[in-house]
């Protein structure tokens, strides 16, 4: 069975995010990135399943600008047989990627399908389940814990809801998207990184995959969060209860 | 040498004025050179074993000699407060200077007057923390502590504290290793922790002017906003000022790419021990006017000076970090590697560190949170290296072919390299995480020694030889500095254990002409070793200097220089 891993290219967790002075987007220059960390854990779990002999390869993908191809090194320096970077500048919101998933997987034909169930930058979590909705395929988000039966025919996924797990029993293919308790990503072997070298990184274009992507939404300003302000000390109960009343208008 | 040694005896509560006086304390054995037996007769009385006692000198006893007893009150692994008595070195701790006063309480009122009521302190707990040294081994017993907000207020204090021949002790982050910043007897604490502006930064030249009590991660946190970072960073870092950090020329993880605070610190404003107010806070990168006094301080451990302004060099950020935690088979490989990275990753090398087995088993079992990053075997050694450089590619690039030829070379055995920040931050975590570790683990006989790097380790096999079962001895360091960090650790502390690592330590390192203290300074623990990596006569001049700046010898008092060459001059 091969496995297709969705990686993106992020601003590193770590890093302090500034906006960009004229309110367009967030300060990427000469920040640092690296891959989106649910898309490490779905990798990881990608890896896990093929050491265990259920797969026979794992494909990560990513789609972006050049750059992208950096964060496929590092999938492939954790372990993936091969990877793909679909070229597509400029801002790429889930539907567009969705889009280009589905040809992608319609020309790959993969068993499973691995998705981190968000990005660090956007918070949208959505793609996983727009691919999902697009190919028609069964989908397990938020999971914890993923056991695939003898026949790679049933997926059993423990998702992390609201109210606590949620186990799921799915038919493959299917799409899942991981969550934090899922795994703990391997770090990058230097033997492994060598290898990657000689890896194959293939490059796609929208014209390649035939896909027209058109995005419906535009960024009109991006601001920072209004600053926490400090807290007042207040000299009796009743200021207390004229400020709730009449400042906060909670009471 | 003459050692001064502290007599057996139990302090009797005695009719003085001052009887807010706790348990008495009782001291090490009397011994003459170096006898160590004593010990058992000194357990005998010692029955109570959870009994917390606070050291009380009383300097009212005439003409007895008393010595400091290093208590050490540590918490088990069960939780149960046991108490243990240090012996952590061979100092012998003079005894209290008689020519030192007393607190009264004139000098409170006084105080009290030119800091305007708040920076006194005499409560009981806090005095506590400020009395006690971060490794828990030395205790002194002050009964004040001053807050000075500006240079004027310490300038005062120490105009009065000369004057009425109150010894002082500057402290700021209290995180010195080597009992450096805390009081040995009663000393007056004066803490610069309150003095913690920064007060200009010039983006253009990156230099960096602030008080002496700025802690060193709050002045890198004000940096990376800026797009600079700090030329130092220490394991103590949350905690240490860079008061402090200049008093003791600190190291750190980036001495090998960016030089030493010497280099550094473009000027600085420090208060003399009669409370003149030298003014040397240049911001200029070159000035050859007269001699450079500046350096008389970096280093000097507060024992010429009071640090209250500094002015330093602050390198720019560059975007670009890797970093690489890898496993050698012998200690001749990380020779090997070192000379390597400095060929092969040249300009953008900017840490280069190493642990051994030791090092690594302590951390990982003591420390939550923390996984092994190759933990698909065992290996004796391990090397961090890390680059910084402007361009992520380029250096990318360096490294992969460094290690690559590393690998094929044989030098390393395994390696994972960091893939985003919070990798890195893990690997870092293990190496600067060691010292905690080693806290944890119970007593450690701590040794900070620069030697030739060929002969490092051999320093570490004998020292294994000597010791054998009875403790275990742990080795990391700044390898590209040539600096060892040799770590013994043990349950308890034990006289027996002492006697087979002091002098021998010493001694090797003299021979070799190795630095008995490579970054940590000499404080209390290694005043009466100066000898040791210092020809006489350099002593000598060290102690002229002293007597020039600080004539009663008000500073720091029992720390840096040895008693027996201050009390001759």
């Amino acid at each position: 069975m091969k496995i297709l891993v969705a990686v993106k290219r992020v601003v590193d967790y770590a890093v302090k995010i500034r906006v960009k002075p004229d309110k367009s987007g967030v300060e990427t220059t000469n920040v640092k990135m690296s891959m989106n960390p649910f898309c490490e854990i779905a990798l990881e779990e990608a890896l896990r399943i093929k050491e265990s002999g259920r797969a026979s390869e794992v494909v990560a993908v990513s789609v972006g600008p050049a750059q992208c191809a950096d964060t496929l090194r590092t999938g492939l320096a954790m372990g993936a047989d091969r990877a793909i970077h679909v070229e597509c500048p400029g801002t790429l919101y889930p539907l567009s990627v969705a889009k280009i998933f589905k040809a992608l997987v319609d020309a790959e034909k993969p068993g499973l399908l691995l998705l981190g169930k968000q990005a660090i930058d956007d918070d949208c979590n959505q793609t996983g389940q727009m691919i999902a909705g697009l190919l028609k395929w069964p989908q397990g988000t938020f999971a914890s814990k993923v056991v695939l039966d003898e026949g790679n025919k049933v997926a059993t996924v423990d998702r992390e809801v609201d109210g606590g797990l949620e186990t799921l029993s799915l038919d493959l293919p299917a799409v899942i998207t991981t969550d934090l308790r899922l795994n703990q990503p391997r770090y990058a072997t230097l033997p492994n990184i060598m290898k990657a070298k000689s890896k194959v990184i293939k490059k796609l274009t929208l014209q390649d995959l035939n896909v027209e992507i058109r995005s419906d939404l535009e960024v009109v300003q991006v601001t920072e969060p209004p600053k926490r302000q400090a807290g007042v000390v207040l000299s009796s109960v009743d200021e207390l209860i004229d400020r709730l009343k009449n400042e906060a208008r909670v009471i | 040498m003459k050692y001064f040694t502290a007599a057996t005896r139990l302090l009797r509560h005695s009719s003085n004025r001052r009887s807010n006086l706790q348990l008495l304390s009782s001291i090490r054995p009397s011994s003459s050179g170096h006898s160590y037996t004593s010990l058992r007769s000194y357990e005998k009385f010692m029955q109570d074993d959870c009994f917390h006692r606070k050291i009380m000198v009383k300097n009212s006893l005439r003409g007895s000699g008393v010595g400091i007893l290093n208590c050490l009150a540590k918490f088990g692994s069960d939780g149960i407060r046991t108490h243990r008595r240090n012996l952590a070195s061979t100092t012998s701790i003079p005894e209290r200077n008689k020519s030192f006063a007393t607190i009264n309480s004139d000098d409170i009122s006084y105080f009290n007057k030119v800091l305007g009521g708040r920076g006194v302190v005499q409560d009981e707990e806090k005095l506590d923390d400020a009395n006690t040294d971060w490794m828990r081994k030395y205790k002194g017993s002050s009964k004040l502590m001053l807050q000075p907000r500006t240079t004027q207020e310490v300038s005062q204090i120490l105009d009065y504290c000369n004057s009425r021949c109150l010894a002082v002790v500057p402290q700021g982050g209290n995180t010195s290793l080597v009992g450096g910043s805390i009081p040995v007897y009663d000393e007056v604490i004066i803490n610069i922790g309150s003095m913690n502006n920064i007060l200009s930064f010039d983006k253009v030249s990156g230099i960096l002017v602030c008080e002496a009590g700025c802690i060193l991660e709050n002045l890198m946190s004000f940096l990376d906003n800026e797009g600079y970072i700090m030329p130092l960073d220490l394991g103590a870092k949350g905690s240490c000022q860079i008061g402090g950090n200049i008093s003791t020329n600190a190291g750190g993880l980036r001495l090998i790419r960016y030089g030493s605070l010497h280099g550094s610190v473009l000027g600085l404003e420090v208060v003399l021990a009669n409370g003149t107010v030298l003014d040397m806070l240049g911001t200029l990168r070159k000035d050859n006017t007269g001699y450079d006094l500046k350096h008389l301080f970096i280093g000097s451990e507060g024992s010429l000076g009071i640090v209250t302004k500094v002015s330093i060099l602050t390198p720019p950020k560059l975007p670009s970090v890797n970093l690489a935690f890898l496993a050698c088979e012998d200690y001749l490989s990380c020779q090997k590697i070192l000379v390597e990275a400095k060929t092969k990753l040249g300009e953008i090398l900017s840490a280069f560190e190493f642990l051994d087995i030791n090092a690594m088993d302590l951390v990982l079992t003591q420390l939550d949170g923390l996984r092994d990053p190759l933990p698909s075997s065992k290996h004796n050694f391990y090397v961090l290296i890390e680059t910084t450089g402007s361009m992520e590619s380029h250096d990318k690039e360096k490294l992969e072919a460094f290690l690559a030829q590393a690998i094929e070379s044989g030098l390393l055995t395994d390696g994972v390299v960091a893939q985003d920040i919070n990798q890195a931050s893990s690997f870092w975590r293990i190496r600067e995480g060691v010292p905690e570790a080693l806290l944890k683990a119970g007593a450690t006989y701590k040794y900070d020694l620069s030697l030739p790097p060929e002969k490092m380790y051999n320093l570490v096999e004998e020292m294994r030889q000597r010791l054998g079962t009875a403790a275990n001895v742990v080795a990391y360091g700044h390898l590209g500095d040539g600096n060892l960090h040799l770590n013994i650790s043990t349950k308890q502390y034990d006289d027996n254990i002492l006697a087979k690592i002091e002098p021998f330590v010493y001694e090797w390192t003299s021979k070799q002409r190795g630095s008995i203290s490579a970054e940590h300074g000499i404080g209390l623990m290694k005043a009466n070793k100066l000898h040791y990596s210092n020809s006489a006569e350099t002593v000598q001049v060290m102690a002229a200097i002293k007597k020039v700046l600080d004539p009663s010898g008000i500073l720091n008092p029992y720390k840096v220089l040895p008693n027996s060459v201050l009390s001759q001059s």
